[in-house]
This record gives C-alpha cells, sequence and structure tokens, in this order.
C-alpha cells in the first residue's frame, strides 16, 4: 500500500470508529436521560409516570417529617405555586434543610406521591436563604475544587 | 495598606504581561534582539509581580484581615494556619489568582530553560503565553478582584466551607493547576510553530517533557480529587462523572493523546498536524473546563446564574484564544507535510489506535458534559446525563484501547515485527485470562463476562508491561528512562483498570437505621454500632460513633465516623470512617439521628478500590520518570544538528 | 488560497460550540416566574427600620410605580447590587422600598450609613413573614409593582444597571416619574 492509502484508510477507520461511537452514544441516551421537573410541571402532568426524573424546588417549612427510629422520610417540594410530597428511605445530604433547594431522583407512585431513591442538596453563592449565607458553596466535589 | 498594594501589584503584571506580548511578539516578526532581551526581562517581572500580589492576599489570609471581601467571605478566626493559606484559593477570585501565579512560573521556567531555542520561536512562545496572562490578568481586574473591601469589615469571617478543610482538598487545586497552565506550555510551542509555518523533529523533543510535566501533574491533581470525593463527601463513590470533574478529566485525555502522538512525531516526524491540534486540544479544554465552571453555565442549569459578566469575559477571551488557534491551524496546518510509509502492525500503528480511541473517549465526555446545554438551547428540556451513560460509554473505547496497548507496546518503529516477543505475548494473554477467571471464581464466585474481561485486560497490561525490563535484562540491554517511565505508567493503567473491574462490579452499599448494639451485616462482615459520643475539635464540635466490624465472629477493625459542625455555623459535615485493606475498604458514614436512639449509618464494603489510586500513583510516576530522559536534557546539541537537516521546507 | 476542509472542520466544530454557549449564557435560569406577576401585591405594614415607632407598608407608595428590594447584611448578592440600587435611587424614575430580611437592626442600619441609602423607607421583617407572603427563598430579590398596585417583575439575584435597562425600564411608562 502506498502510504496515502494507508492514511486514507487510518483516517476512514477514525471516522468509522468515531461514528459507530457516537451512534451508540446516541442509542444510550435513550435510557440514561435524567429529565428535571419542577412541581409545577409534575403536577401538570408533563412528567413521565413511568420511569424516573428528577424533581427540584424548595423544601418547604415545617415539612419534613420522619418515622422515628427508621430512616423513613417525607417531606415536600415546592416552586411556590404547586408542591409535590416526597417519600425517601436513607441518608440525607450534610446541605439538607427545610427552606433548601433540593433535587431528588425517583419517580411518582400510583398516589400522587414521589419516591425518591436518590436527594441531593445545594445552594448558590450568591442567593441564598439566610440559613446558607454562612457556607457558600454547591457540594459537588470539584465546585470545591476549585 | 496591604491588599492595596496586592491590587497594584496585580496591575503591575498586566502592564509587564502586554509588555512580555508586545516584545515577544513584535521582536520575533521584526527580528530585533534587544525587543526579544526587553520580553525575557518582562518575564520575570510578571512572575514577580504575581508573586508579589498572591503574598499579599496570603498575608490577608494569615493575618484574618476581615476587611477584605474575599477574606471575610472565606475565612474565620478560628480556622488553623494551614487552611487559612488553603483558603487562598479556596474561592473564585484567589483560585484565578493561583491560576495566573502557575502561568507565570511556567512561562518562566520555559523562559529559563529555552536559551538553546532560535531567538524569533523563544519570543513567539513568551508571546503567546503573555497572551493568555493578560487574559486572567484582565479578567481578575475588571470582575473578580480579590482585594476588594469590604465596608464596614466583617467583625468575624463565613468561614471556608468545611468541605475544604481538608488536606487532600487544600493541595488539590494547585497540583490541578499546574496541570491545566502546564499545557499552555505545549500550546505556545504549536501556536508559534503554527506562526512559523514549519515544524522538525527538535520542536517535539522539546514539547515532550514539558506536556508530561504538565500531565503528571493533572494526573495527580485528578487522583487527589477523586479520593478526596471518596472520603470526604460522605458518599463512598470515587468517581461522578461531574460536570467539574469532566472538566478536568476532558484536558487529561487529550494530554494522553498528545503525549503519545508526540513520541511518532518525533522519532518518525509523522503525525505532525494532527499533534499540533491535539496541543492547541489539550490547552483549549483546559480553558474551556474554567469557563464551564467559573461561568456557571453547567453547574447551574438547575440553580442560578452565577455572574453571567463573568462568563461572558471568559467565553469572549475563550474564542480569542481558541478561535485564533484553530484558524491559525487551518491555515498552517496543510503546508506541514509528514511522509513516512509505515506497515500496519508498526508502533506508529497502534499509536495512531491510541490517539483515535483516546480522542473518541474524550468526544463522548464532552458529549455528555455539554448535552444538557444543547438540550436546554434547543428548547427540548432539561436534562442531565446520568453516571451509568458515562459508565456505559466510556468502556467503548477504553476496552480496544487497554486490549491493543499490551501488543503495541512491544511493536518496533516502522516494520513492526513483534519478532520473538510473540511467543510470550501469547503466554501473557493465557496468563492473564487464566488469572481472571481465577480471581473471579477464587474470591467472589462471580464470572460474569464483563468482569472478568476486565480483570484479564487488567492482568494483560501489567504483565505485557512486565515483559519489557524482563526482556532486557535478560538480553543485557540499558533500559532508558523514557522507556522505564512507559512501562511504569502502563504497569499503573493495567492497576487502575484492576481497581475499577473490582470496585464496579462488587461493591456493596446500604443505609441503615442503628441503635447502640444494633447489628447490620454487608458484605459478609458484621457492622455493630456500640457507642456514641460527643467530640471537640480545634473549631467544631461533633457526635463520633464506634461501629465495630467483625467477620465469622472474628473482629476486624473499629470504624469511627463523625457527624460534625462547625463553629462558624452553617451545615453539618459528615466523616467517614474507612478501614483500608489491600483487598477491600470498608466504609461507614453517620447520617443523622432518627429518634428512639437510631441514627442513620451508610454502609458500604469497597472491594480493591485502593488500586484506582496506586495506579493513579503509578501512572504519575512513569510520567516523572519519563521527563528526566537524558535525552531531553542534551537537546541542546541534538537540536544543534537535526533542528536544521528536518527543518528544510 | 485553499483550506482544506480537514483543516478547518476543529474551527467550525468549535464555532458551533461557541454559539451553544452564548445561547446557554443567555438563557437565565435565575429566571423562575413567580406566581404573584400580575397579581395585587400582597399588603403589608412593618416597623421601620430606622424607627420602630414609624409602620413602613405595601401602601405608602400606591399610586405609581415602585421596587421593592429584598436584601440583608448577610448576604453577599446585596453588597454586589448595592452601587446598582444608589443609581437606581439617583436616577429616580421609581422610588425604592426595602425589605430588610431576617437581618439584624444594628448592623442594617450601620450597612446603610457606610454604604449609602437608597430607599426611600425600609420596612423591617426579622421573622421573615412578609417574605413569605411575597414568595421569597432567597436575597436579593427586586420587585416592580405598578401604579395600579400590580407586581410587574421579579428580579431573583443581584440587580445590575444592565438589567435594570432590559427588562426594567421597558416596563415602565414612558416619561413616568422623569426628572
Amino acid at each position: 500500500m502506498t502510504p496515502r492509502r494507508k492514511r486514507l484508510l487510518a483516517v476512514i477507520a477514525i471516522v468509522a470508529g468515531v461514528g459507530a461511537a457516537t451512534a451508540l452514544a446516541m442509542f444510550a441516551f435513550r435510557d440514561n436521560l435524567l429529565y428535571f421537573y419542577n412541581p409545577s410541571q409534575v403536577l401538570a402532568g408533563d412528567a413521565p409516570s413511568g420511569r424516573t426524573f428528577r424533581i427540584g424546588g424548595m423544601v418547604t417549612q415545617g415539612s419534613v417529617q420522619r418515622t422515628p427510629g427508621t430512616l423513613e422520610v417525607r417531606f415536600v417540594v415546592t416552586d411556590f405555586r404547586h408542591s409535590v410530597p416526597v417519600r425517601y428511605e436513607g441518608l440525607l445530604p450534610d446541605l439538607f434543610r427545610e427552606g433548601q433547594g433540593v433535587i431528588a431522583h425517583g419517580r411518582l407512585n400510583g398516589g400522587g406521591d414521589f419516591v425518591a431513591d436518590e436527594v441531593l442538596a445545594k445552594h448558590d453563592e450568591n442567593y441564598m436563604p439566610p440559613e446558607v449565607a454562612e457556607s457558600l458553596h454547591p457540594p459537588t466535589p470539584a465546585q470545591a475544587a476549585e | 495598606m496591604i491588599p492595596e498594594l496586592g491590587h497594584f501589584a496585580l496591575i503591575v503584571a498586566l502592564l509587564l504581561s502586554i509588555a512580555q506580548a508586545v516584545f515577544g511578539l513584535g521582536g520575533a516578526a521584526r527580528a530585533n534582539g534587544a525587543w526579544l532581551a526587553a520580553a525575557r526581562s518582562a518575564v520575570v517581572g510578571q512572575f514577580v509581580f504575581v508573586a508579589l500580589a498572591f503574598a499579599a492576599l496570603s498575608w490577608a489570609f494569615v493575618e484574618r484581615d476581615f476587611s477584605v471581601l474575599y477574606v471575610a467571605t472565606n475565612s474565620h478566626s478560628e480556622l488553623p494556619l494551614f487552611y487559612r493559606i488553603a483558603a487562598v484559593w479556596g474561592a473564585h477570585e484567589g483560585s484565578l489568582l493561583l491560576w495566573a501565579l502557575c502561568l507565570a512560573g511556567w512561562t518562566l521556567a520555559v523562559t529559563a530553560a529555552s536559551s538553546s531555542l532560535e531567538g524569533p520561536f523563544r519570543g513567539r512562545v513568551i508571546g503567546i503565553l503573555a497572551l493568555i496572562s493578560i487574559g486572567f490578568q484582565l479578567f481578575m481586574l475588571a470582575t473578580s478582584n480579590p482585594f476588594e473591601r469590604l465596608v464596614p469589615a466583617a467583625v468575624e469571617g463565613r468561614d471556608l466551607n468545611p468541605l475544604l478543610q481538608d488536606f487532600a482538598l487544600a493541595v488539590h487545586p494547585p497540583i490541578l493547576y499546574l496541570g491545566y497552565v502546564g499545557f499552555a506550555v505545549a500550546f505556545a510551542f504549536a501556536y508559534a510553530t503554527l506562526l512559523e509555518g514549519r515544524l522538525d523533529a527538535a520542536w517535539a523533543r522539546w514539547t515532550r517533557p514539558w506536556t508530561l510535566a504538565a500531565w503528571l501533574f493533572l494526573t495527580v491533581g485528578i487522583a487527589l480529587g477523586s479520593w478526596w470525593a471518596y472520603y470526604e463527601l460522605g458518599w463512598g463513590g470515587w468517581w461522578f462523572w461531574d460536570p467539574v470533574e469532566n472538566a478536568s478529566f476532558m484536558p487529561w485525555l487529550a494530554g494522553t493523546a498528545l503525549i503519545h502522538s508526540l513520541a511518532v512525531t518525533e522519532k518518525r516526524g509523522l503525525f505532525k498536524s494532527w499533534t499540533l491540534l491535539l496541543a492547541v486540544t489539550a490547552f483549549s479544554l483546559s480553558l474551556l473546563g474554567t469557563f464551564l465552571v467559573r461561568s456557571g453555565i453547567l453547574i447551574s442549569v438547575h440553580a442560578f446564574a452565577t455572574d453571567p459578566a463573568r462568563g461572558a469575559f471568559i467565553l469572549a477571551f475563550l474564542s480569542a484564544v481558541i478561535g485564533g488557534a484553530l484558524l491559525l491551524y487551518a491555515w498552517r496546518a496543510p503546508r506541514l507535510k509528514s511522509s513516512a510509509a509505515f506497515e500496519m502492525t508498526s508502533r506508529e500503528s497502534f499509536l495512531l489506535a491510541n490517539n483515535a480511541l483516546l480522542v473518541a473517549a474524550l468526544c463522548l465526555v464532552l458529549l455528555g458534559t455539554l448535552y444538557p446545554l444543547f438540550m436546554d438551547a434547543l428548547e427540548l428540556g432539561k436534562v442531565t446525563v446520568g453516571p451509568p451513560w458515562f459508565n456505559l460509554m466510556f468502556l467503548v473505547p477504553m476496552l480496544p484501547l487497554a486490549a491493543l496497548l499490551g501488543v503495541g507496546m512491544h511493536a518496533a518503529w516502522k516494520r513492526g515485527l513483534l519478532g520473538t516477543m510473540k511467543a510470550r505475548l501469547w503466554i501473557a494473554a493465557v496468563a492473564a485470562l487464566a488469572g481472571a477467571i481465577l480471581i473471579g471464581a477464587a474470591a467472589y464466585a462471580d464470572l460474569r463476562p464483563m468482569t472478568t474481561l476486565g480483570f484479564a485486560l487488567a492482568l494483560w497490561v501489567m504483565l505485557s508491561s512486565l515483559l519489557i525490563p524482563v526482556a532486557r535484562i535478560r538480553a543485557r540491554q540499558t533500559l532508558p528512562a523514557a522507556t522505564l517511565g512507559m512501562v511504569v505508567a502502563h504497569f499503573g493503567f493495567g492497576l487502575a483498570t484492576f481497581g475499577i473491574t473490582g470496585v464496579q462490579s462488587f461493591k456493596i452499599e446500604k443505609d441503615f437505621a442503628l441503635g447502640i448494639g444494633d447489628t447490620a451485616s454487608l458484605g459478609g462482615y458484621d457492622f455493630r454500632l456500640t457507642a456514641l459520643r460527643d467530640v471537640q475539635g480545634p473549631n467544631f464540635a461533633g457526635v463520633e460513633a464506634d461501629i465495630v466490624v467483625s467477620r465469622d465472629a472474628e473482629r476486624v477493625t473499629v470504624l469511627r465516623p463523625q457527624k460534625r459542625a462547625y463553629n462558624s455555623g452553617g451545615n453539618p459535615m459528615t466523616e467517614a470512617g474507612i478501614e483500608v485493606g489491600p483487598a477491600r475498604d470498608l466504609f461507614a458514614a453517620l447520617g443523622d439521628d432518627l429518634g428512639q436512639g437510631r441514627w442513620s449509618v451508610r454502609l458500604q464494603y469497597k472491594p480493591l478500590i485502593r488500586y484506582i489510586w496506586l495506579g493513579a500513583i503509578f501512572i504519575a510516576l512513569g510520567g516523572a520518570i519519563a521527563a528526566f530522559d537524558r535525552r531531553y536534557r542534551f537537546r541542546a546539541q541534538a537540536q544543534a544538528t537535526e533542528g536544521t537537516a528536518v527543518a528544510a521546507p | 488560497m485553499k483550506l482544506p476542509l480537514r483543516f478547518l472542520a476543529p474551527a467550525l466544530a468549535f464555532a458551533v460550540l461557541v454559539g451553544f454557549f452564548i445561547a446557554g449564557l443567555k438563557r437565565d435560569p435565575g429566571e423562575i416566574p413567580s406566581p404573584l406577576i400580575d397579581k395585587p401585591v400582597p399588603a403589608f405594614s412593618l416597623e421601620s427600620l430606622g424607627d420602630p415607632a414609624w409602620r413602613v407598608g405595601s401602601a405608602d407608595l400606591a399610586g405609581r410605580p415602585w421596587l421593592l428590594n429584598v436584601w440583608a447584611t448577610w448576604c453577599a448578592g446585596c453588597r454586589q447590587e448595592h452601587d446598582a440600587l444608589m443609581s437606581i435611587a439617583r436616577e429616580g424614575r421609581v422610588p425604592i422600598m426595602g425589605l430588610n430580611w431576617r437581618d439584624d437592626r444594628t448592623l442594617a442600619l450601620r450597612w446603610l450609613a457606610q454604604l449609602g441609602n437608597p430607599y426611600v423607607s425600609v420596612a423591617f421583617d426579622p421573622e421573615g413573614r412578609v417574605a413569605i407572603d411575597w414568595g421569597v427563598y432567597g436575597a436579593p430579590e427586586t420587585f416592580l409593582i405598578d401604579a395600579t398596585g400590580r407586581v410587574v417583575k421579579k428580579h431573583i439575584g443581584p440587580i445590575n444597571l444592565d438589567v435594570w435597562q432590559r427588562e426594567f425600564l421597558p416596563l415602565l411608562p414612558a416619561g413616568e416619574g422623569g426628572p
């Protein structure tokens, strides 16, 4: 083979490889994308009922209820128009608080509750409720790394 | 007064950067020796004044000067000295200053070590580095001045984020930045080359140690970040595919590809334009990472914008630097001819495959990271790409990469006859597969195809790496540092693969509600909560649990996880209790008081996780060994002969 | 000059990326529609920050457009937007009422004494009751109320003159309250 043809072959191989990987990537997106909805969208029926998604909003003041002695916890997530009750069983993140921003991952059950399997808390630097005025950074490892 | 001096020093540094750019680029264009000398003096001056600014900010932190806004927001009078210094780069403004300091440091190092380069080329390199300095210093002065005063002065600081009060994280940013910014050197070299329109073997030989140095800092920085996230965040994960993590991982992938492609360009004069493109890409991704993190464009998809002015500034800067480089590339790269033949099984082919796979991996990470942005911009909904996608997709390029790596290391340049190695490689491959089956069956009683494949590839890479020194010693040949470095780094890659396979296949994690005397079982271990007590630290108070771990009624260890509340207020912090072992980590994190004497506890069994970071240490060590190869140090003479011969158009 | 496409491809790909970034920066993720928009203001009457004997309320500025700015001394974003508020106050097109939220009276008064006072009056809301009625869940926030007493605009996070000119000024009747 001439060097030129070989280079061409190599380029074709790269393009084909990248193309195949991209196709696979797009295909894999279908199952692994996490959609995000706020409580109003959930109540309007925009959120899928069969699959998992993320819901975000503020934890309503006074809404956190625990079943004493167990990991069960219930709270209400609101966007100040509508609210969705959330159930979760497990450890809550350090930044989780009433009146705080929260993102929960899970699915709706038949009764209109959102059953979460993961709860993330986050807050912002320049805009924040008084409780977090002292601790300034979101909980992502790398943000902290900055 | 000192903070004002710092501010002033920063302004002087900016002026010197401008002088450095004008005299460096202008001197090269006009072949004016006096201008070039002036540019070199400006480099020294710029470094001195950035260092002064940095020292002034550090002074404000050490002296607890809460009349400086940045200090008041990120420090506290009770904060120990070590963390007061680390707090200098604990948030946006200070970390930019650290960025600028790293860049000034690299520029100084390059200037000092480049006396053997031709004057104009050296001037261009210095000038391009100055353009980057100007961008960052302007950015700081215009939008993120770390010396801004707070009127009225705060009585007490708001404290450094407790998450950052940790050794690994205190040293993580400087190391990571040395890596990020280090790619600026390769970038400047590539840019200068494109400006001159010619590229020779000396160029690649020159760029290699600088790239290796930047890459090894980045490797250590990423590994430190991962290790920190594991023990400090309380989740026990070691990699989250978080946008900010990806922002540091993408330049690493590009840098890894660049190191390999530079080898080909140096030895064989091939892949010239490709290598230049990688050099531009590696640094572009470093800048892009800074942009993504600083503008809040990704982080805050579900939160609030940070400061749009900052985002707009970085984007403009980014477009100028990267866009300029890529346009220059489109114009000049076609002139660079690489013409040499090589066989299908030669080392060149394997390195080409390596580059293709690494770049594919890079594109996947980039796609996954920016996908939410694309979807949002096209109004297709707010989405997040979850770790499962990355975990799955990343395997696609990585599995063939590991498989080819074991063979490619032994392939010869140009002709690619494996010769006597062929038989040995077959033995290594069979041994790796047998070893993988043995480990899976004996240690975990599990032979899932992906797990076995992972272990087999890990062992294959390690065994194949070891064949090189073994063969050399048998043949009584010497082992050059560059080769030894390659062996060590590849062995480390195998180790990390081993750890990743183990932990991803067999990890177990579960949350429990435990009272005193309760036992939870996980991964064959029994975890018994025996005591809860109050603890008092230098600037925090907390609760500590004793969790006695036993296996088959035999006591293994006691884990002591803590829940801390810092005196400065703010959120509680989880300090995990971890038992480290060669075969597994046992991990306990304390949650909340659930009432009725019970606490929530997260328990984890993490097999082989240590090998991930051990592998990273080996990889970085390999890079360090290779960077100190004698050939790079005696480049002056080599260049005098080779450079002129190859450079002829 | 002929530019082979494959050498131009990286620059083109980058240009597309920059396009998305610009679009991404323009989309303000802080824009959360407030349920209050186009609704009458939630009425309140609170102690004045400067003088506990004095009442400050939503009726004080009725009949003309005005701004309500929620702030506190613990809020970094409020410090950041202060200069912009001072300019808006100097411009004099609309009066600004402050809602000092969950703060300390002494600290708040010292803040105004040292940084300047852009407000015609400041309502003191240490428990955050009024803030809840207004759907405030962070500071700073700024509301624009029109002459008929309806909320026409809510801005979340620090305000700056750019936002003021682009998003607030067009909502004001031309010439209203001009100098």
